[in-house]
């Protein structure tokens, strides 16, 4: 059952990319709705796949890859609703559902076994620091999506091009206020995610900080959206440098969540 | 009964032929309700706006019609009818059906799209409504086009796009600025383009307006129509770093804000974006200042080139509205095809009625025993019998089919009913 809601929320993901691809190209306001109502579905049956897993396994399903890149695909269309509902910018969804899609096809080529919890995870820290980082980490995907929106509407701005995506784009203001919202929100989660993680490691490692590379580069993502948010607040540094930073901080948060697992020996490396 | 439009546009007469046939003011009523007055009229609409004037009318003989109308115009603007013969076009039927719909959807405006002749028409209409000078079928014509416009507007992008520089100016700070109420705008000199795209601004939202101008007097002129306030010119790069948007349409010889003074504007304001609109030629402000991040300038060449693509795009739009009308008057045409059997329906209905009463009152009279109730069943029965017989050919002239005039002619002679018989 589990396998079957999962594969029916990557078919609904995978269409939702697909509209959105043709959006891009000749959107309409039925393309818009078709869209948000496909994520609707997929996003219900995702929650669904998620549910029946916690059932099963008796713990938040975070530990594999699988369940990590599934559960993080999850907390970016949470976002994603959140942003739909306050902003209405119909052709958010092409720049952000992809990065969803993307990863939910990575867990759904990973495995899949259900393996029961080490020791060493078995603490209510489980869902409260892995809760945090999750969000967090969505929270920057979502404005990456929309930093590459802010650079291709100032593109058109700064090369007097009206053709194209012009029209469908929203206004750079708006664009650089919710990337810097998503900002302020994911930092403090981040930051929320890393002190969890500390406390969780003195009570079950036995000490806060051990400089493995999970911690090094979460420290570094963390450095990464301090300096966006500072220069912003102290320089006025805006839009096009918020944007592209915010790009940048997206894939070291990728390569944080997932790189360091597969590159680096980590002892966050549980699967 | 067929559809008429006379008229001239700005396609086939030139300003002072126009000006001449225009029904302004009071002599729009006069108009009116002297052209239903005209022999072989017996409905009529009257448009006149500074691009065209037109007549839609009901007539059934189209050439007397024609002739009337034209010595009614040169009687009642006291022309020779050669002067404005030449500009006039007459479309009759489908052609004419076709007309009134284009010009309501604003595809034969000098502007395709602009929004102003539906509302012109719905006036015209509402006008002729009150005055009783239209009837069924110019009513009809004038809701179809209306709703016909309505569905351009909905189903195409025809009106989306910006073909003058004040409203591209709008369009574009719209792309800059989340909203545009509450941003500080600064007019610098005051030309008439920019004077216009101040208003569309200020339409829009935009507050907060400060006018420069090397006369001081002038600058508070102006400001005062905005509720604004004047700075002398020489002020003027102190209170850059407020200003949201810029539009200069100063004459000066040479550059009166360069890149290093910007730079400095940016980062006083905290590099908060600005939108500057440099309408003056030459130019007066450095093209350069574009490169400075979150400084938005555009120049007169390049609002021309947004409105150009625009056009483009309006015409690309202008092609799949056509499809829209073409399938209205199609609908339109059939209604008013389908008038013609209702006629012949309506005498069907009435021979067969005659026909039933006539032998159910010989069957009273030779049965008169039989008794109220069971007289009352016979005469049901005669009904249903009768409905029953004269429903498949009521359906069938109803019908829009190609030989529904044949089919007409078919059931007349079949049913022995007299051609004459056209009444409402």
């Amino acid at each position: 059952m589990e396998t079957v809601l999962f594969e029916l929320a990557l078919t609904c993901y995978f269409t939702v990319t697909i509209i959105g691809i043709i959006e891009l190209f000749k959107g309409s306001k039925d393309l818009s709705l078709l869209m948000l109502v496909v994520t609707c579905a997929g996003f219900l049956t995702h929650s669904a796949s998620i549910v029946y897993r916690y059932a099963s396994a008796g713990y938040l399903p975070v530990t594999s890859m699988h369940e990590a890149a599934s559960f993080f695909a999850w907390c970016i269309v949470l976002i994603f609703f959140f942003l739909a509902y306050r902003y209405k910018i119909g052709i958010m969804g092409s720049f952000i559902l992809p990065i969803v899609f993307i990863l939910m096809l990575l867990s759904s080529m990973l495995p899949r076994v259900i393996r029961p919890l080490e020791p060493v995870l078995r603490s209510y820290w489980l869902g409260i620091h892995t809760f945090f980082a999750f969000l967090a980490g969505a929270a920057f995907a979502v404005a990456c999506g929309i930093g590459i929106m802010y650079l291709l509407q100032e593109h058109y701005l700064k090369s007097k091009n009206t053709h194209g995506l012009f029209k469908k784009l929203p206004s750079i203001q708006v664009l650089d206020e919710i990337n810097y919202k998503l900002i302020t929100l994911g930092f403090p989660l981040l930051t929320l995610a890393i002190i969890s993680g500390a406390f969780w490691a003195e009570s079950a490692w036995g000490s806060y900080w051990r400089w493995d590379p999970k911690e090094v580069w979460s420290l570094i993502t963390w450095f990464i959206y301090a300096l966006i948010l500072h220069i912003r607040l102290t320089a006025g540094w805006r839009g096009k440098n918020a944007a592209f930073l915010s790009i940048i901080g997206f894939l070291i948060v990728l390569f944080t969540f997932f790189g360091v697992n597969l590159l680096l020996k980590s002892l966050h490396s549980f699967s | 009964m067929k559809v008429l439009v006379l008229g001239l546009n700005h396609k086939t007469a030139d300003v002072e032929t126009r000006e001449r046939l225009a029904f302004n003011g009071t002599k729009l009523e006069e108009g009116v309700l002297g052209l239903h007055k005209v022999e072989g009229i017996e409905e009529v609409a009257l448009l006149s706006t500074c691009n065209r004037v037109e007549i839609y009318a009901c007539v059934s003989h189209v050439r007397d019609a024609v002739e009337n109308i034209k010595n009614f115009l040169a009687s009642f603007h006291d022309i020779t009818k050669e002067d404005f013969e030449k500009s006039l076009y007459t479309l009759t039927g489908t052609d004419a059906v076709r007309h009134v719909l284009r010009v309501a959807s604003s595809l034969d405006s000098m502007v395709v799209g602009e929004p102003q002749i539906l509302g012109q028409l719905k006036d015209v209409f509402d006008f002729a409504l009150n005055k009783k000078t239209t009837g069924m079928l110019l009513n009809r014509l004038m809701k179809k086009a209306i709703s016909t416009a309505k569905r351009v507007r909905t189903e195409t992008k025809i009106a989306e796009n910006a073909v003058s520089i004040s409203f591209a100016a709008v369009e574009l700070a719209r792309k800059i600025f989340a909203d545009l109420s509450g941003k500080s705008f600064m007019l610098l000199g005051a030309g008439e383009m920019a004077e216009l795209a101040a208003r569309h601004l200020f339409n829009n939202g935009v507050k907060e307006v400060t006018v420069v101008n090397r006369t001081y007097e002038r600058g508070c002129e102006l400001a005062s129509e905005f509720n604004g306030r004047a700075v002398r010119f020489e002020d003027f790069l102190h209170e850059l770093a407020q200003m949201d948007i810029i539009i200069c349409s100063t004459c000066a010889p040479s550059y009166i804000l360069v890149k290093e003074q910007m730079n400095n504007v940016m980062k006083e304001r905290k590099h908060r974006p600005v939108f500057i609109i440099d309408i003056s030629v030459p130019r007066n402000i450095d093209p350069e200042i574009n490169k400075i991040a979150n400084a938005y300038l555009y120049d007169v060449d390049d609002l021309k080139e947004v409105i150009d693509f625009n056009i483009l795009e309006r015409k690309r739009e202008a092609e799949k509205a056509q499809h829209i009308i073409d399938e209205e008057v199609d609908k339109f045409i059939r209604w008013m095809s389908s008038l013609d059997s209702v006629p012949t329906i309506v005498a069907l209905r009435r021979r067969a009625e005659e026909i039933k009463n006539e032998e159910v009152e010989k069957f009273r009279v030779r049965f008169s025993d039989l008794g109220e109730e069971r007289l009352k069943a016979v005469e049901c029965l005669a009904s249903s019998i009768v409905n029953k017989l004269i429903h498949p050919p009521t359906s069938a002239l109803k019908e829009d089919a190609e030989d529904r005039d044949e089919l007409i002619a078919m059931v007349k002679k079949l049913y022995g009913i007299n051609g004459n018989n056209h009444e409402e």
